[in-house]
């Protein structure tokens, strides 16, 4: 029933090559075909963020997006982002901060913060809350993470 | 025990610091442990078809495509699984006559709400058991839904339980003082109000999920469970599914939000469970987010009529309040649905002294989904309804809303105090948290500016609300029922042979940081550093027994068996080390890590040495000497019910008339929970209770057809708060620790959550009272406002 598709895709850093369903999607693949569990899945139609990874330099719903559709592309999940030291300032000012309480948000939160630093985003309190209105967190209240992207901008956080 | 005095003074203590939480490292670098991230050998996947109406006879159900899909490992019915499961029910014997009939893990022969599992399908992959369940035959007869509460009690309703004959599931009346003559009185001022709280859910952003292995060889199941109360959840698995109970383990390993979502019973869990012993394999279910809102339990599905009686100088003389809650089909197991509205009868101006109440609850079932505990249970709308009614007093007889609180709220110095609905009050501080709130907000500075934007045509309000939490429940709660809940908490504690400690406690973690605040007590009391404390929770093989964390229960009840057993430990410690240093006990103290001599801090031995010589040199202590470098104590509420905590909040909105916008300009929280262990973390449960409580007040609904049918039930549809809508909020504390520990600890949790929708329902209605307009129901809508105000 399920037709396949073999793909190559770049991830973290290692070439990967698999034989996938038309129909799974780029989170599923990622989680239970590589068991890179750190992108969380939370709605599976692109609301709540929880799996923001980034595909080709953009950051990505990878619920929206099939695992084909990644064939040829190079993807950054919470793993790789960790591991190449991209994210380890905005890693320590959450730390420091709270910015977390059950950790299931925060992979796609951090990938989504990491947009706005990358781009030179202002400390501006609004525009950071505007930012991350895609990534949806039950726990905090947001403002814990706020403070902490805005300590990364002022360049108050030593990773 | 004079040490006692100085636990919380000693040098580098670590309770009342901010230290962050070793763990969120991990979850920080996307090394979470959540139930899905587990895979097992020869796991497969259960997906469940669900009932599309809200109430119908299942005549007949074809399986025979569904298990011919290739893939398929079986398909199990609502009648084949009650064949593995004992049915349960719902109720309490302190709840008296609450009723609610067996519930099996699927339906039966009649489906009751939309969402109610009826076919189980378990296959090689989800994505292969959702296929199948589309190939599963149903025969319905649609049946008459009783869907609105309001009317679910009427004689022509349909009757969802015929052998009940109607629809009541339970009520309760409470009458203290004499309400009637009170409010006869010429010199009472009267205000009667209809309050309406709609449905909403948690949302935990990880939805529902279990993981069950079944090992025939022993009999084992083993059950990776994201939730909050691993030894309730052995006992009713055990129970259901005719195991011993110490052949069922959970483990909860990292939990991605819960609030009260996932500590109840759930029939797709339990099926799960026995697809996993029929199977004898590992099944996993984990819910979408489709399920989560037509499976998870709903919460605050009330109507509350209330009165209140205020004298002309505004004291509060008597308050009646008559309470409706629609519970869904069953009362959920096992503990009940009775709860929310007993907790409403129960808290209704608790924060003031009244001496006249009468209180009537009732709760019906209807054809929706279930309801049941959510974080801060029955607080939001006891504020909501005695605050409003406090407020709407004020304006009627012209005195602010501050000071009518002054006149009515119990003094600081007046405790204890038994209210007239029986609560055993102590340790509070209404009087303190209102002036440090009015202080930190500028109360009149606020009042100022709100008549001169008035004049320029932009509404803002100023909302309050006096509070109390209940917090550390005690044996009376649930067990005093016959649940299977525990109500003290255990912790042991190991010195190993390196002088690191390891804590194993029965509480649990679901990011509000139970395991850091465990590491800081056993570190601060036994006096280490807080890097050489490892936290175990979570998981029943390995802990004491003990309840979890929920009912803001964690610190107070499980950080004191963490204080006592790190006591006991350093004492046991302190005398073998007293031996090795023919010393005296009482000589030495315990100093980040080390021996040392009391008098004067010099280090005498490190603990790495004393483990050394306990545990791989005992020959070089004398044969009498037998250390126990473990200790284990359990900690209960004995004197008090609960635990109250109060708090005073306030919050500044603003209104736009013509379109019913709001904007929550600020938001100000004083919370008093008694000793504070991580003030930072203790600030971020309040900070996100509040934007729970905002959600609840502004946003969050499951809105239901006439029918039963859920309408909104996907995340682009049910609005959550988002980042961009929240204010940033301040929060300060007042500190009255409570006497019924040594820690001093009381709960932290759902203060936010319990105060936030009365804050800003006051808020809301000041910034209308121009316009001779009211709102009182919630989530206040854009569309609820422009009704309000008369627009639409």
């Amino acid at each position: 029933m399920a037709k396949t598709k073999d793909i190559k895709l770049m991830v973290n850093g290692e070439m990967v090559a698999r034989t996938v369903p038309f129909r799974l999607n780029l989170v599923d693949f990622l989680r239970k075909d590589l068991g890179l569990t750190g992108s969380h899945v939370g709605c599976e139609h692109g609301v709540c963020g929880a799996c923001t990874l980034e595909v080709d330099g953009k950051m990505v719903r990878g619920c929206l997006m099939l695992a084909v559709q990644a064939d040829g592309a190079t993807v950054a999940t919470i793993e790789g982002l960790s591991t190449s030291g991209r994210i380890a300032e905005l890693q320590a000012a959450f730390h420091e901060r709270n910015a977390l309480q059950c950790g299931y948000c925060t992979p796609g939160m951090l990938a989504s913060a990491l947009e706005y630093v990358e781009r030179d985003g202002a400390a501006d309190r609004h525009a950071i809350r505007e930012h991350l209105s895609g990534n949806y967190c039950r726990c905090t209240g947001y403002q814990a993470i706020v403070d902490a992207i805005i300590d990364v901008i002022e360049g108050r956080t030593a990773p | 025990m004079t040490e006692k005095l100085s636990l919380f003074d000693r040098p580098n203590s670590y309770i009342g610091r901010s230290v962050p939480r070793p763990d969120a490292r991990r979850l920080l670098s996307g090394r979470g442990r959540f139930v899905d991230d587990r895979q097992l050998p020869r796991m497969v996947h259960a997906a469940f078809l669900r009932s599309p109406h809200a109430h119908a006879h299942i005549d007949a159900m074809s399986v025979d495509l569904a298990k011919a899909l290739p893939g398929v490992v079986a398909v199990f019915t609502g009648k084949d699984l009650a064949e593995h499961v004992t049915p349960w029910s719902g109720v309490l014997t302190h709840l008296q006559d609450l009723r609610s009939p067996n519930q099996y893990p699927l339906a039966v022969d009649t489906a009751r709400w939309q969402g109610e599992p009826v076919a189980m399908v378990v296959a090689d992959s989800r994505a292969i058991a959702e296929d199948a369940c589309t190939l599963i035959e149903v025969d319905y007869t649609p049946l008459p839904a009783a869907a609105d509460m309001e009317t679910a009690l009427d004689p022509d309703a349909p009757v969802i339980h015929p052998d009940y004959g109607n629809n009541l599931a339970w009520e309760r009346l409470v009458e203290a003082g004499d309400v009637d003559a009170a409010f006869a009185r010429d010199d009472v001022v009267t205000i009667e109000r209809r309050f309406r709280f709609n449905r909403h859910t948690g949302v935990t952003l990880e939805p529902r999920s279990s993981l069950v292995d079944f090992d025939p060889a022993e009999g084992a199941l083993t059950y990776w469970y994201s939730g909050q109360a691993p030894h309730m959840m052995q006992a009713i698995l055990a129970k259901h599914l005719d195991l011993p109970e110490e052949n069922v383990r959970l483990i909860a390993e990292d939990v991605g939000g819960s609030f009260g979502i996932k500590i109840h019973t759930y029939g797709d869990d339990i099926a799960t469970a026995a697809a996993a012993m029929i199977l004898e394999r590992p099944v996993k279910f984990i819910a979408d987010r489709y399920e989560s809102f037509v499976s998870d339990i709903h919460a605050r599905d009330h109507r509350v009529d209330g009165k209140i009686g205020v004298t002309r100088d505004g004291e509060i003389v008597a308050l009646e309040i008559d309470d409706l809650t629609g519970i869904g089909p069953y009362s959920v197991y096992p503990r009940t649905s009775a709860i929310e509205c007993n907790q409403i009868l129960n808290l209704t101006g608790t924060p003031y002294r009244i001496e006249n109440y009468r209180a009537r609850g009732r709760v019906v079932f209807q054809n929706k989904n279930v309801m049941c505990q959510y974080r801060a249970v029955g607080h939001p709308v006891a504020m909501a309804v005695a605050d409003g009614l406090l407020e709407d007093a004020a304006h009627a007889i012209g005195i602010d809303v501050v000071e009518i609180r002054k006149k009515n709220l119990i003094a600081d110095d007046a405790y204890p105090v038994t209210t007239v609905t029986g609560m055993k009050l102590d340790d509070l501080s209404h009087q303190k948290s209102l002036d440090k709130l009015t202080d930190i907000m500028g109360y009149q500075q606020l009042r100022e500016e709100q008549q001169a934007l008035r004049r320029k045509g932009v509404y803002r309000g100023i909302g309050l609300v006096s509070m109390v939490e209940v917090t550390n429940p005690s044996p009376m709660f649930y067990g005093v029922g016959g649940a299977p809940i525990a109500a003290q908490d255990g912790a042991s504690i190991r010195l190993d042979a390196a002088g690191a400690l390891h804590v194993a406690a029965s509480i649990t973690e679901q990011g509000q940081g139970t395991n850091t605040v465990i590491a800081q007590i056993a570190a601060d009391v036994f006096g280490t550093d807080l890097h050489r404390v490892k936290v175990t929770t979570g998981d029943t093989a390995n802990v004491p027994y003990g309840g979890g964390t929920w009912a803001s229960r964690g610190t107070g009840i499980g950080g004191e068996a963490v204080l006592q057993a790190a006591f006991a430990l350093k004492q046991q410690v302190l005398d073998v080390a007293a031996t090795i240093l023919q010393s005296d006990p009482e000589k030495l103290d315990i100093e980040r890590g080390s021996i040392v001599n009391l008098a004067d801090s010099t280090e005498r031995l490190s603990l790495a040495e004393l483990g050394r010589i306990v545990y791989y040199r005992g020959n070089e202590l004398p044969p009498d000497v037998k250390p126990e470098l473990v200790a284990t104590r359990h900690y209960r509420v004995t004197d008090f019910p609960f635990v109250f905590t109060n708090a005073a909040m306030a919050t500044h909105v603003e209104v736009d008339i013509e379109t019913g916008f709001l904007t929550v300009l600020d938001f100000w929280a004083v919370e008093d929970c008694g000793r504070v262990i991580n003030p930072r973390l203790v600030d971020e449960q309040i900070r996100g209770g509040i934007v729970q409580g905002i959600g609840g007040a502004l946003y969050e609904e499951c809105v239901y057809s006439r029918d039963g049918q859920l309408l909104n039930a996907s995340m682009a549809d049910y609005l959550v708060p988002m980042a961009a809508e929240m204010p940033d909020i301040t929060i300060e504390h007042i500190a009255t620790p409570t006497k019924t520990s040594t820690l001093g600890a009381k709960g932290a949790g759902e203060a936010g959550t319990g105060g936030a929708p009365a804050a800003i329902m006051n808020a809301v209605n000041d910034a209308l009272r121009p316009h001779g307009a009211r709102i009182s129901e919630q989530p206040m809508t854009p569309e609820r406002v422009l009704r309000a105000l008369s627009v639409v």
